[in-house]
């Protein structure tokens, strides 16, 4: 018989303030197997752990019960309570009394005391049935597959391969630095992004740890944590960058002219390129899709330009595999199609409205106009320019429900730049709300309305030509008036979006989405670069929409994690993982389907029964690392051969049973 | 109907500028939090309150700020002033926003508010202080309302808190040169 010692945390006054807890400790002392029952102020302070370690050497306790917050907070400091006194760590099982009972039931004492006790009956039904559970280890590879060459994943690379380990980074672009090369200045310092950018993508280049492969995508990956095994498929570039030496001839007299992605179509790009003059690795490939040679069969002028013989027509998609011990996924955002959405900004029909990346791009001195805003219909000064925030944010019927969190931002550093570079220039900026928070955020946008931009509270409803001005029509509700304003230039803040690929590598890693579509963290607050898949991380915008400092920070926290788990020789993996009774499993496959992290497989056994010839017979079998403990296989079992460890179906109807009988 | 801002800021340009070089108020960093309204004793007869005198100055809707009965309303308590998380001076700003309106006659609203200033430094620079009868009784004849608040006008003599005939001031002198220096200063303007 187990002996059970029940300790009863009052959490101050979260659960003494509401129930009686010395009652509930003496009724829980009542309970079977239950040796030992008490309450203590705080359980989890260092006097209250003590008492618990205290008491499993005085009693003999070998199972523990502790009746407080929830697991989430404090199952780990249990456990190692519990370790501490010599225990197995897995003879522990926590009711939680806090969030589950007097937090929620803080209005009705009495009923709050009786549930306390159906919950702690419940720990201490399980406890009764607890076996020592023992973590066992794997290898790892330490090596780290960074997906996204942008700044995110430009700074994990670096960080990683700065601790000492090997990075592969992969990027499906020609080039590496994301959104962020793309940018004029940065807020709030306005500092030049492409000046702060480009060395790093220059280190990522030169990097002896980092093997860099641009233009290709991650395949698939297989294994698990520590072990991952990765194929990636690089896209032919029809160039041998191994021979090409970068001088751009083949650009310069490539005939075909197609609107370069990188300027956001604002100007041309041919169909052998490089993106930008400074883009990493600073060489040329060729746009299949619209090269004359690979549609007409005719003109290979690059091939007759390349004096080291560099273009290869020839060229096919290769695929690698590399394995790896831990993956950062870093794919970044995208801008949402505000065009597809919004008929009353035109869908997109007038030129000259625009959105903040296209600005960007236009107030760059590395840009299409040389860094004079310029409209596009007709290459004129804007002087009145009106911005409109929250385009596709914070917009539920047309787009998302959040809020993309640096358009405020970019916002004001436009609405400066305008004011800055165009004397005279008439700003107005129409918004819902304006969020700064941020070091010198606040600052700076009181600087920009001191620069003399109008903030006009409202949404606008409507844009429409006359002549050539368009017509905003918008309301200042703090004036509670309708308003208009004749722009000669609009700039939506259209709302950041996951990338486009994000459900592909989401299904590759084994990462959930979640309903916005941004790659969901372990834990929002505690657990922020971790995923729930064992050695995936998240670093930057896939996340969630991050202005650059703060992603540049998750970039190096996720960084950080990869060389924590880099710097093991082994891996203790979680015992509380599904395992197979062999004996009655049936081999019908119903687990395999039903596992999210592909860690059941079946295999062929031979069984020796005394008296009978050997018998082959199929079983499945968990992979211990791939195994993540959700439980799903359990649930699929026919026979009950699947169990997980810590939550056996013995201990699980035992708690129903206590609760319910 | 919508407010042209592109309009409104043409028609009034400078016109901000304006009210900043006369109060030295810089009435773009309000953030409209409203604080001067809530604190503001007379705010309730406003037709604009003091916030939105605010953000009607920073679209430049002058007509609106100058037609308004606030800017007369205003006492100059400066409540305003001293709780502004900004630091705006605002009852400076209605004090500058007055003197904008009466330069430009635009106190067809609030005549009798614009009278009782004029009686009022009529007295001051006659005796070089109030008269408070004389004060009172001008005010009232000149709108038409001769024995307004005249209970509370006998009382007061009785007690002897109002005197019946007026007194002046040592230093008649000085008081003719302030008022030489006013007219000077806003004629040079």
């Amino acid at each position: 018989m187990p002996r059970i010692g029940v300790f009863v945390c009052w959490c101050g006054s979260n659960i003494g303030g509401v129930i009686d807890c010395p009652k509930l400790a003496a009724d829980a002392g009542e309970l079977p197997g239950v040796v030992l029952s008490t309450e203590y102020k705080y359980m989890c302070s260092e006097p209250g752990q003590n008492s618990i370690i205290q008491a499993i050497r005085d009693h003999r306790l070998d199972r523990v019960v502790v009746a407080s917050c929830s697991p989430r907070l404090h199952e780990e400091t249990f456990r190692k309570t519990l370790a501490r006194a010599g225990l197995n760590p897995y003879l522990f099982e926590m009711a939680n009394i806090r969030e589950h009972c007097t937090w929620v039931h803080n209005k009705e004492p009495e009923k709050a005391q009786v549930k306390s006790l159906a919950l702690v009956s419940r720990a201490v039904a399980k406890a009764n049935l607890l076996e020592p559970l023992f973590p066992s280890s794997i290898p790892m590879t330490k090596r780290c597959l960074v997906i996204g060459g942008g700044i995110a994943g430009i700074q994990a690379a670096l960080d990683v391969a700065d601790a000492g380990h090997e990075v592969i980074l992969v990027e499906k672009e020609p080039t590496i630095g994301g959104n962020m090369v793309k940018l004029d200045k940065t807020f709030p310092t306005l500092d030049c992004s492409a000046c702060i950018s480009t060395p790093k993508m220059v280190s990522v280049s030169t990097h002896p740890n980092i093997t860099l492969y641009t233009y290709s995508e991650v395949a698939g990956v297989d294994g698990y944590i520590g072990n991952f095994e990765v194929t990636i498929r690089r896209k032919a570039s029809y160039v041998d960058h191994s021979e090409c030496t970068g001088c751009g001839d083949c650009q310069t007299k490539c005939p075909t002219k197609v609107p370069s992605e990188f300027n956001l179509g604002l100007s041309t790009r041919k169909a052998i390129y490089i993106p930008f003059p400074q883009a990493v690795p600073n060489k040329p490939v060729i746009d299949a899709a619209n090269c004359r040679y690979f549609t007409t069969g005719k003109c290979k002028v690059c091939q007759k330009i390349c004096t080291t013989e560099a273009i290869d027509y020839e060229q096919q998609d290769t695929v690698i595999t590399e394995k790896v011990g831990a993956i950062v996924v870093a794919t970044g955002y995208q801008l949402f199609d505000w065009a597809a959405a919004y008929g009353e900004y035109g869908y997109g029909r007038y030129p000259d409205v625009v959105t903040g990346m296209h600005f960007e791009r236009l107030v760059n001195a590395a840009g299409p106009t040389g860094g004079k805003i310029q409209r596009p219909s007709d290459q004129s000064e804007p002087k009145t320019v009106v911005f409109i925030k929250c385009v596709g944010s914070r917009d539920p019927a047309k787009g998302k429900e959040y809020c993309s969190r640096a358009c405020c931002m970019y916002t004001a550093k436009h609405a400066h730049q305008v004011l800055e570079k165009i004397p005279g220039a008439n700003v107005y900026i129409f918004y819902i709300d304006v969020r700064t928070p941020g070091k010198g955020y606040e600052e700076f946008y009181q600087r920009t309305i001191s620069d003399g931009a109008v903030y006009v509270r409202g949404r606008v409803s409507k844009i429409y030509q006359m002549g050539d001005k368009l017509v905003v029509r918008g309301s200042d509700t703090l004036l509670g008036r309708p308003v208009e304003v004749e722009a000669d230039m609009v700039v939506l803040a259209s709302a950041m979006v996951s990338s486009s690929g994000i459900q592909d590598v989401a299904r590759m890693v084994s990462v959930q989405v979640d309903k916005d579509g941004w790659l969901q963290e372990a834990h929002p607050k505690l657990r922020p670069v971790e995923t729930h898949t064992g050695g995936v991380f998240v670093a930057g915008s896939c996340q969630g929409p991050k202005d650059i400092p703060d992603t540049v920070a998750q970039a190096s926290a996720a960084a950080a994690k990869v060389c924590g788990l880099l710097s093991r020789e082994e891996l203790a993996t979680d015992p509380m993982i599904s395992t197979v009774n062999q004996a009655i499993c049936t081999g019908c496959g119903l687990c395999v389907p039903a596992c999210p992290y592909q860690a059941v497989e079946l295999k062929t056994i031979t069984e020796r029964i005394p008296g009978h010839a050997p018998r082959e017979r199929t079983v499945a079998d968990v992979n211990s690392g791939l195994c993540q403990g959700c439980g799903a296989c359990n649930v699929a079992c026919r026979p009950g051969a699947m169990q997980v460890k810590g939550f056996t179906n013995d201990e699980l109807v035992a708690e129903v049973d206590a609760i319910c009988l | 109907m919508h407010i042209n801002l592109t309009a409104v800021a043409k028609a009034n340009a400078g016109f901000l500028e304006r009210v900043k070089a006369a109060s030295g108020q810089d009435v773009a960093q309000c953030y409209q939090c409203g604080k001067c309204t809530a604190g503001c004793p007379v705010g309730y007869a406003m037709d604009e309150p003091p916030t939105r005198i605010m953000r009607l100055l920073q679209l430049s809707l002058k007509d609106e700020v100058l037609n308004s009965n606030a800017i007369w309303l205003c006492s100059t308590c400066a409540t305003c002033t001293t709780r502004c998380p900004k630091d705006i001076d605002i009852a400076g700003v209605m004090d500058s926003l007055r003197i904008m309106a009466k330069r430009e006659g635009r106190i067809k609203a609030v005549r009798s508010i614009d009278l009782f200033n004029d009686v009022f430094l009529g007295s001051v620079r006659k005796y070089g202080r109030v008269h408070e009868l004389g004060v009172g009784m001008g005010h009232n004849l000149r709108t038409y309302k001769p024995f307004k608040d005249a209970d509370i006008g006998t009382g007061l003599m009785l007690k002897g808190r109002m005197k019946l005939l007026p007194s002046k001031i040592k230093g008649q002198g000085e008081i003719a040169r302030i008022f030489n220096e006013v007219r000077k200063l806003e004629e040079a303007e």
